[in-house]
């Protein structure tokens, strides 16, 4: 399968085709190559590092949409045991753009959310590319009041691009299941570890997350509105993106400075994709750290703390 | 002076020169159209009918403090947390600079910020009224909306006043960032608390409503009345069309609409809404809640009144 190539990444691209052109050359008419080709292959090392160690917030939202990035399922096979889906919101429908489950994690039961992109296009029909309905929501209400009932933690990932814009999600109440999931969130008597493991696209995500920490991936995003759609809103141009996903602090790195963010998981050099193992693993220690410090809690402590967290968020003043 | 200029000068003290730019040179907004029957009407005449036009029953926008006049008892409004205003945490400048949004949006309005709340009688109840006002950065939601909001939640609980909130807004502010989108987590919790301390709340949607403010604290209100007309969604028209090429059918989300699907409990023409949320009151105010059943799934009264 071809390697999928990120708008920034072409100039890399185009060096690593060339030393593989030079490569074969080599093997094929026994030229004695190894001079240039090492030479070559420093090059391309040389560009990698200066292409991937500072990433602008452009360039991380292409990387938090890679197509190989590792999404919630995968997180759910590597790190989770003895699985079982929760299915259905019990109202209308079983909505697949959210994993809801019973999932051991860090060695511990717990509940699991998480917005589910597909694979591959069949996958993402399916699953609606990860953008829930009104049905998906409700489901992951569900699991987060059975979460309570039953003293699990709540571990939820972050991934979407937004919650569904369309006729029939506004029919069955977009606006009123987001507000729902938000309440319950808040008030929620377990502890929830919320990671930001792709992308954070607005209430769509807020819906599921948020809570007693947010741990972001670096190449993670989240924001209340897309880059695009903000571009498109202020200058009539989505292609403008670039400069407002730079205005809008979305970054990891952004979102810890503003107080919203906790803790930023490192990613390997050019992101998740390219040593999903690494990530993976360190996601899985940032999520036992953080289960570790709050299982012990006492519940109304947790959540007056919180509701503290959540209600401290915001930059005002009270002068003239 | 040339004799062709003395004429003109004559002429100009004799008789009121009619302007010759297109529009006429009447004072700023004293005749406007109706956008919906196209009746011309006189902004004076519009006002004493709060906002409604008087031919077609139209809902125009209306300033928050006209609305609170509206909705509160006479004289009974007094204004709390008027200094909680908006700063430039992000300083955000993509087209144009937020601040410069800030400062044009507090001259044209007189505003501090987007929305107002103090206390109030309502059909003789105390309570905490809140109104957006849609001229301020279309009343979105950033972080000074978002405190207000959470603050007149926490006082109305202090001092057990029923809540009722006049919305309009474009949805979350985006020049401030993730800041603005926490503020629908943080009004959210704030409703969340009232509710369990068995405290009424009141929402009234109002022409627009969309956005992070609809997925927030508006939905979560006891009872949700909305006026005619008004729209009201998570994600607007233009960009359901734009992005899955959906068209959709007439009238959608109009409040109508919205009680056709189940989500709000009336429609309730601006004329009657005092009248209309005071009933309300009358029933969710007037007795003692009994302590067992805050929060309890359902209160069951006995004959003698006790839960």
């Amino acid at each position: 399968m071809a390697r999928f190539v990120m708008e920034f990444e072409r100039p890399l691209a185009e060096l690593e085709a060339k030393l593989i052109e030079l490569k074969a050359l080599d093997a094929a008419a026994e030229l004695h190559l190894d001079q240039e080709i090492a030479e070559l292959e420093a090059e391309v090392e040389q560009l990698r590092v200066t292409l991937y160690q500072a990433l602008s917030p452009w360039e991380r939202v292409q990387v938090s949409r890679h197509p190989g990035r590792p999404k919630t399922q995968d997180y759910i096979e590597t790190l989770g045991s003895d699985v079982f889906e929760l299915r259905g919101d019990r109202t209308y429908g079983d909505d697949e753009a959210i994993f809801a489950g019973l999932v051991t994690i860090a060695g511990r039961r717990c509940v699991l959310l998480g917005h589910r992109k597909g694979k591959n296009t069949k996958e993402n029909i399916r699953r609606n590319f990860g953008s829930p309905h009104p049905e998906g929501l409700r489901k992951a209400r569900r699991a987060m009041l059975l979460a309570e009932k039953f003293g699990l933690p709540l571990v939820t990932f972050i991934d979407t691009q937004g919650a569904h814009p369309g006729l029939e999600a506004e029919e069955r109440g977009q606006g009123w299941a987001i507000a729902e999931n938000l309440a319950t969130l808040a008030a929620l008597r377990v502890p929830v570890v919320a990671v930001g493991i792709g992308e954070g696209g607005s209430g769509g995500a807020l819906a599921i997350g948020f809570g007693d920490r947010l741990i972001m991936l670096e190449n993670a995003y989240y924001s209340v509105i897309s880059p695009e759609a903000c571009a498109s809103i202020l200058y009539k141009d989505a292609s403008r993106a670039p400069e407002t996903s730079a205005c809008l602090q979305m970054t990891a790195a952004d979102l810890v400075r503003l107080g919203i963010a906790d803790e930023i998981v490192p990613e390997s050099l050019g992101g998740a994709h390219r040593d999903p193992g690494a990530v993976f693993a360190a996601v899985e220690r940032a999520i036992s750290s953080a289960l570790d410090s709050l299982c012990g809690q006492e519940v109304g402590e947790l959540v007056e703390k919180r509701f503290e967290r959540i209600s401290a968020i915001g930059v005002f003043t009270e002068g003239e | 002076m040339p004799i062709s200029d003395w004429f003109k000068a004559r002429e100009g003290r004799r008789y009121t020169v009619a302007s010759t730019d297109k529009a006429a040179d009447l004072p700023d907004g004293v005749w406007l159209k109706c956008p919906s029957c196209k009746h011309t009407l006189y902004q004076g005449a519009l006002n004493d009918n709060l906002s409604v036009c008087p031919h077609c029953g139209h809902h125009f926008d209306m300033p928050a403090y006209d609305r609170v006049l509206a909705l509160a008892d006479e004289g009974t409004f007094d204004e709390t947390e008027a200094l909680v205003s908006s700063l430039d945490p992000l300083r955000f400048s993509a087209a144009k600079p937020y601040a410069t949004s800030l400062a044009s949006a507090k001259e044209k309005t007189g505003l501090a910020e987007a929305m107002i709340t103090g206390r109030a009688l309502l059909g003789g109840h105390p309570v905490v009224l809140g109104a957006m006002d849609f001229r301020f950065i279309g009343a979105s939601m950033g972080s000074a909306v978002g405190e207000k909001i959470a603050r007149a939640f926490a006082l109305a609980q202090a001092e057990d006043r029923a809540l009722v909130l006049a919305i309009a807004s474009g949805g979350a502010r985006m020049q401030e960032g993730m800041l603005s989108l926490m503020q629908m987590a943080k009004t959210a919790a704030a409703a969340e608390r009232l509710s369990r301390a068995g405290v009424p709340y009141l929402s009234i949607l109002t022409n627009p409503t969309y956005g992070g403010v609809t997925a927030s604290f508006p939905v979560l209100a006891d009872v949700i009345l909305a006026e005619p007309g008004a729209l009201i969604g998570f994600t607007g028209p233009r960009v359901i069309e734009q992005t899955i090429r959906q068209s959709l059918p007439k009238g959608f989300q109009t409040a109508e609409f919205l009680v056709e699907h189940g989500m709000i409990d009336g429609v309730v023409p601006r004329s009657e809404l005092r009248d209309t949320v005071g009933r309300i009151l009358d029933y969710l105010c007037a007795q003692d809640v009994p302590e067992a059943a805050v929060g309890a799934v359902c209160a069951v009264p006995t004959e003698d009144g006790e839960a």
